[in-house]
Formats: C-alpha cells, structure tokens, sequence
C-alpha cells in the first residue's frame, strides 16, 4: 500500500486510495464503544453505590450481596462490559501513540488477552460466590 | 508529516490557542487509562471474595487502609467523570451540542457533577461506613 504513494505523486493519499475497494469494515470498533458505553451508564451507578454500601463490609455481608441473583447478575454484567470498553478505549488509545508497528500490534493484544482475562475471572468468582455454600 | 504526497496535512494541537475545554477532553482519555488499571483492584476484590474469609479480609484491609482509600477517592472521581464526559460524548454523537455556548456549558457541567457526585458518594460511603 505505501509503496503505491511516489513521494513525488502530485495526488492526495485519497486520490491514491480510491478504488482499491473498501476495507470492509470501519464502524464496528466505534459502534462498540458506543454499546458498551450506554450499557456501562446505569451499571455504573448501580455498581458505585453497591460498593460503597460493602466497603467496610465483613465476608458474610458481602457473600450475601452477591448471592443475591439481581447483584449477581449485575456485577458479571459491569464487569463483561466494563472490560470489553477497557479494551476497545485502550486500543484506541495505543493506535495513537504506539507507532512502531510491532509494538503497536503487540501492545493491542497483550492489552486484549489481559482484559478478557480479568473479565473471565470477574465472571467466575461472581458465579462462584453466588453458587457457592 | 510524510503523507507520501509532499502536500500539507492539516495542522495538529500545537498551533492551536489553549482552551479549557482541551483539558477536559485529554481528562477523558487520562481517567479512561486509570480506570482501566484500577479494574485489577475490583478483580483482586472478587477474586479474593471468591477464594474465602482470609483473603477477603486482607482485599478489605487494603481498600480500608491509607493508600486504598486515596486510589478509591481517585477512582471515584475519574468513574464519575469518565461516566459524564462519555455521556456529553454521547450526545455529541446523536447529533447535539456542537454551538460553542452549548459545547462550554456541557464541559462545565461534567467537571461540576464529577466533583459533586464524588462528594455525594463519598458522604453516603462514609456515613455507612
């Protein structure tokens, strides 16, 4: 691709680019942020007063919150999506200031695997509590 | 810039005239980052939650101790100002607030309930302490 752009091309990178088909997709990184984003607004909430009521809270008392199957629910939920947004915002964030091309790619999927990961074991330990004797 | 054409690009951040509205959008992305790293304390939390009573214990120590609680104020703040500058974000994207007076007002806005709901859910968290 940028062997195509003559340094000494009087034609913009977009003359230069059209025509060579679409990339066949472009939205979907945005459109996700954007669901993430509006589901993470009343999960927020609800999870900021929920851990401000557990703050100084004993095991019992918070084994109880998260036994509870709307906390339960709640909390896998918040955190599915708070590190699906993680990720895609961080992504963004490393395209940005990342320019070499393998530290960019590296960085992207190190980025990703931890997030999914701390997701995965968000999810289980709810799950475990909530199951759990 | 090597756009490959030789032509101009159009001109980045340091030719502009510095205005407030610039701090809160850098903000945004700043207590993004944070949040993201503070997302391995809520892990820590369930994950110690999930294993029993002692590492429960010590997850709550820390979160009770000096240090824990400043990242928790940190953290409640940068929430609350990422969930406010994101909703501003959201209405830009529906297609509103894009007059100069609008846009300001909104900025002022998010920095006035980011700072007021952080006092509020402090006073709640405090008061149940």
């Amino acid at each position: 691709m940028a062997a195509n752009l003559s340094k000494k091309s009087l034609r913009s990178p977009l003359a230069e680019a059209r025509g060579l088909g679409s990339a066949k997709y472009g939205t979907e990184h945005w459109w996700h942020q954007r669901v993430t984003a509006i589901a993470l607004v009343p999960l927020t909430i609800w999870f900021v007063f929920g851990v401000i009521r557990h703050l100084g809270a004993d095991y019992t008392a918070f084994v109880a919150w998260m036994k509870s199957p709307f906390s339960a629910v709640m909390m896998a939920l918040t955190a599915a999506m708070t590190f699906h947004h993680a990720q895609s915002g961080l992504q963004v964030v490393i395209e940005d200031y990342v320019h070499n091309e393998l530290a960019k790619v590296l960085s992207v999927l190190a980025v990703k695997f931890v997030c999914y990961a701390l997701a995965a074991a968000c999810v289980f330990s709810v799950l475990k509590i909530s199951f759990g004797a | 810039m090597a756009n490959g054409s030789g032509r101009p690009l159009s001109p980045h951040l340091q030719v502009y005239k510095f205005e407030w509205t610039m701090a809160l959008s850098i903000t945004h992305r700043i207590t993004g980052v944070g949040l993201a790293v503070g997302t391995l304390l809520l892990t820590w939390w369930l994950v110690a939650a999930a294993a029993g009573p002692e590492s429960f214990a010590r997850a709550q120590k820390f979160i009770g101790s000096g240090l824990g609680l400043l990242l928790m104020f940190g953290w409640t703040w940068a929430l609350f100002y990422h969930l406010a500058a994101g909703i501003r974000h959201l209405v830009w994207d529906a297609g509103y607030s894009f007059e100069l007076k609008e846009a300001e007002l909104g900025g002022k806005i998010v920095a006035g309930a980011s700072l007021g709901l952080t006092i509020l859910a402090w006073i709640i968290g405090l008061a149940v302490w």
